[in-house]
């Protein structure tokens, strides 16, 4: 099945906006969080279960950091405040 | 050293403490309070002088040069500064104020040592609190992964000592704090 070549208007880069490209919140791993602790949080913040948490948790642990959330800017700038409230080093961006 | 938290009815934690160790947690709680500052009297040039209601926006844009606050408050965006100062003006001040409260609960509730009972609420508190206390005294410390390690090899002549060793018992105390409260 073939279809005829047709003229599309093609977007403008600059106009790729993409508002449907969701935001992120990302932990970063730190030497003095404990393990429990950090696990305890995102299970307190997110309402995680405790498998789902140390996951993530280990995830900050080996690799650094981790994406524990994501949703609107507002939401994941939100979600930066409640986990800076509970001491842990968290940041927001855009997903790639 | 003592039995750290343990659960108790109605989501209660309980805690024995002896009086001196009641005493180092009072002075690091009084000195993360000071590092935090006062907070009670509002700014000059803040809204109350001209009957504005108080928006709590903070006047910090930049993270800090204390390495301690900067743990506390650090940048929400790795690589937007612009962004990073307008997340700061709107949430510093009340973050501030919130790690305030907590370690003025710890305080209000810790007394001279003793049997500490705490309710749902205080517990809370004393886990953000003894949190920022690690976090504050860890960086004071340069604690690294590696710490640990160091720490086995001990050397007497260190002047770090004491602080390693009230980090390593507020280590103790947190973890059997979030044990507690699973």
């Amino acid at each position: 099945m073939t279809t005829a070549p047709v003229e599309l208007d093609r977007p403008d880069a600059a106009d790729d906006v993409r508002p449907d490209r969701p935001w992120v919140a990302i932990v970063w791993n730190d030497p003095i969080n404990l393990m429990s602790y950090v696990t305890y949080v995102f299970q307190a913040v997110f309402g995680y279960s405790k498998r789902k948490a140390e996951k993530l948790m280990l995830d900050v642990h080996h690799k650094g950091r981790a994406v524990v959330s994501s949703g609107t800017r507002e939401e994941m700038e939100r979600d930066c405040e409640i986990l800076h409230s509970y001491g842990l080093w968290a940041t927001v961006k855009q997903d790639i | 050293m003592n039995g750290g938290f343990t659960s108790a009815r109605g989501g209660r934690v309980r805690l024995r403490i002896g009086s001196e160790e009641a005493a180092v947690v009072r002075l690091l709680m009084g000195q993360l309070l000071d590092l935090l500052g006062e907070g009670d009297e509002p700014e000059s040039g803040s809204g109350a002088d001209v009957g504005m209601p108080d928006l709590q926006l903070s006047e910090n844009t930049a993270v800090s040069d204390d390495p301690v606050l900067a743990r506390l408050f650090p940048d929400a965006y790795r690589e937007d500064q612009n962004a990073s100062a307008e997340f700061r003006r709107y949430t510093e001040a009340g973050l501030r104020e919130g790690k305030r409260a907590a370690a003025k609960t710890v305080l209000a509730t810790l007394g001279e040592g003793g049997e500490v009972v705490l309710d749902p609420d205080e517990a809370q508190a004393w886990l953000r609190a003894l949190n920022d206390l690690r976090l504050a005294l860890g960086v004071r410390l340069d604690i690294t992964e590696e710490t640990l390690d160091q720490m086995r090899t001990f050397d007497w002549d260190d002047p770090r000592n004491a602080g390693y060793a009230a980090y390593d018992w507020l280590t103790y105390l947190q973890e059997s704090l979030v044990r507690a409260l699973w």
